[in-house]
């Protein structure tokens, strides 16, 4: 065989192997997982503090405030959007969230312990909101 | 002190006007962040979860009082009041903007500190015996060795991209108080068979993910070979050590895999090479470095009223038995002032306190301080008869809490209360166990114990080595905390056993006290520590009581 139709159809394989494993498994009648909502988050650039990208275009401090993005395809969008704020956030990425009365809540720990600041003195955001 | 020389002051010089330009172009988005970053982190300067952080080495642990008083104008002037001492002997501030972070590190080069190789894959911060210089047991002081060292390795062309990071730690004492065996490179100062001294060089030890205890690669080095060894060593690593996964990289992974034998001949080859080009280290500057640590001229003084104060004052008393250890010097004494008063956050001091300190190392302690790895503070060098004084003095700043070794005198990393790498919060649950033993009025009880707490696998707590080790993990998003037995820092180290399964945050205490409670029903008697009665005993008890409420379960 020619070398370079090897690497096409390793290729061919690859897009194969990727079909196989995203198309929802047949005759069980289970459907792809529903995708839990995200809000795009970061630090920003000179204090370091964690924002959030709001619908508006614009980071806030707060995460009840976020965008809470339903939908996957939308979400990547808006993380590009995030990366491209390179003077403005740090590490941007997609956390996991729900809806909450106020607006967006964190659904892990970690993300829970970002909206507030450390546990050993009341630093960071809660200094700032005098909880 | 060692002072720096005019090469070292420029050096310093020219690398933080080079950051500050790094900076001001990453503000101006000339930089990425992926640009950026690596040029930060060699710097010092991390991104942690709610801010920055930046770490500044404290060399071998030694800092004078004028060095500890510009931490506290750094804390007050661009930090938050505070600052916290690592496991490294290093000083962290967990909350500078990025824009301020150049006249910081200025401020540092004002009392000769930095930040340089406090992060990144080169050659860290050299850490020491935090007793160097004074303590009784010691066959040389590793603080010229540790300060060699750091000059040849900041900077070292050779070694800025290693692998992984690297860690060498020195200690001059038969005691090893300076972990030296979790270290990449550990020496060990020792008396060979004509009198001299020179080291026995372990190599391969290290905690985290794979924790190993460091081998003797070599019983004893001569004192000048130290260097091209090192560089041997280190080059050795350098091309054999793996850059494939980060989870193998390290050098413990190199002699493992490729076995102690192996390693150690191509470490013997690259010696001999280096050693017939190398040209010496030029012995004025060994002499002036060894020249800074003589020792302070000790007063020959009375010293019976430290007996009369210790009998009529009994709080004086209970700190003079936890919180003084032997010095070579008669009439002196070491200090340890605890940073774990109960309910504090382990290794953190305030601004007001650093002060203190400082003016009490020169009216009492000849203007010098030690950090320890364990997270305190030491006065090297006090006259027994200045202890009532100081001990007067600490009160007033919350630092006189007799409790070194004890129970609450723990060891934690940040945790996820600000590590960005953390799985699971340890501060928490470090001030949780001091103020419940303390309720509870069993520490003294309880005596010689060492907890370490880390909050991610990396084990910078170095749970591994703690009597007990408390690792904080995130189990399917929630915090859950395993527990590891019968770890030994010392010489004779010891990885501690995993007990079991973990415990939830709000079921670790309670399961401390299980475990402590088992102990004190179990040992021989009060000289019987936990430690020696977990390796009479076994790890059998201890599980049963840590684990009650299972083990009734099975049974019924």
């Amino acid at each position: 065989m020619r070398p370079y139709l090897q690497g096409h159809i390793a290729l061919m394989w690859e897009i194969f192997l990727y079909w196989l494993e995203k198309s929802p498994s047949q005759g069980t009648g289970q459907m792809s997982r529903a995708y839990t909502p995200k809000v795009v988050t970061a630090n920003a650039l000179i204090e370091g503090d964690v924002v959030y990208l709001t619908a508006d275009d614009r980071w806030t401090r707060d995460h009840a405030e976020a965008e809470l993005i339903e939908d996957e395809a939308h979400a990547q969008l808006r993380l590009l959007k995030a990366e491209h704020q390179k003077n403005v956030v740090v590490g941007a990425y997609l956390a996991d969230a729900k809806a909450g009365p106020k607006g967006p809540e964190p659904i892990h720990f970690r993300e829970v312990f970002r909206t507030r600041g450390p546990s050993n003195y009341a630093h960071g955001k809660q200094e700032a909101r005098h909880v | 002190m060692y002072r720096y020389t005019d090469f070292d002051a420029a050096f310093v010089r020219a690398r933080n006007a080079q950051f500050r330009a790094q900076v001001e172009r990453r503000i101006s988005g000339a930089l990425t962040e992926d640009e950026f970053r690596p040029l930060r982190l060699m710097n010092g300067l991390y991104l942690q979860l709610h801010a920055y952080m930046l770490r500044i080495a404290i060399p071998y642990g030694t800092i004078s009082s004028r060095q500890m008083r510009q931490l506290a104008y750094i804390a007050e002037r661009w930090d938050k009041g505070y600052g916290h001492f690592t496991t490294r002997q290093n000083i962290q501030f967990n909350w500078p903007r990025l824009s301020d972070v150049p006249d910081i590190l200025e401020a540092l080069a004002e009392v000769q500190m930095h930040s340089i190789q406090t992060s990144g894959n080169t050659i860290r911060n050299v850490t020491a015996d935090h007793f160097a210089g004074a303590a009784a047991d010691e066959i040389e002081d590793p603080r010229p060795t540790a300060e060699l060292i750091r000059q040849w390795s900041t900077d070292h062309p050779e070694f800025q991209f290693l692998p992984r990071k690297f860690k060498i730690g020195v200690s001059g004492s038969p005691h090893d108080r300076a972990v030296t065996k979790s270290h990449d490179i550990g020496l060990r100062i020792v008396r060979g068979g004509d009198g001299r001294t020179g080291y026995e060089v372990l190599v391969g030890g290290g905690l985290g993910r794979t924790p190993m205890v460091g081998q003797v690669i070599r019983p004893f080095l001569k004192k000048a070979d130290l260097l091209p060894y090192l560089e041997a060593i280190v080059s050795t690593y350098n091309l054999m050590g793996r850059r494939d996964n980060k989870f193998k990289a390290r050098i413990k992974i190199t002699v493992f895999e490729n076995g102690m034998e192996k390693f150690r001949d191509a470490v013997d080859a690259r010696f001999e090479q280096i050693k017939r080009e190398w040209t010496g280290v030029d012995p004025d500057l060994l002499a002036h470095i060894e020249h800074s640590f003589l020792p302070p001229a000790f007063r020959d003084a009375p010293q019976d009223g430290y007996e009369t104060a210790r009998r009529a004052d009994p709080v004086f008393r209970a700190w003079t038995d936890t919180n003084l250890t032997a010095h070579r010097v008669p009439g002196y004494a070491i200090v340890t002032v605890s940073l774990k008063a109960h309910g504090a956050t382990p290794g953190d001091a305030t601004a007001a306190q650093m002060r203190l300190l400082a003016d009490l190392a020169d009216k009492y302690g000849h203007g010098e301080l030690r950090i320890s790895h364990e997270q305190n503070v030491v006065l090297p060098h006090v006259h027994k008869s200045d202890l009532w004084a100081l001990h007067e003095s600490l009160k007033t700043e919350g630092l006189a809490t007799a409790n070194i070794g004890l129970v609450s005198d723990i060891i934690a990393c940040p945790g996820m209360d600000y590590c960005a790498l953390a799985t699971a919060r340890s501060i928490p649950v470090a001030q949780e166990i001091a103020t419940h033993f303390q309720a509870l009025g069993l520490e003294e009880e309880i005596g010689a114990l060492k907890i370490k707490i880390s909050g991610c696998i990396n084990a910078c707590g170095h749970h591994h080595v703690g009597h007990i080790g408390i690792l904080g993990l995130d189990r399917a998003g929630v915090e859950n905390y395993q527990i590891t037995l019968g770890g030994d820092h010392t010489e004779t180290m010891t990885l501690g056993e995993r007990a079991g399964p973990g415990f939830a945050y709000d079921e670790i205490v309670p399961a401390i006290e299980r475990l402590l409670r088992a102990y004190l029903a179990l040992r021989e008697d009060r000289e019987e520590t936990f430690l020696a009665a977990y390796r009479r005993l076994g790890a059998e008890p201890f599980k049963a009581a840590l684990y009650e409420a299972e083990a009734e379960r099975d049974a019924a």
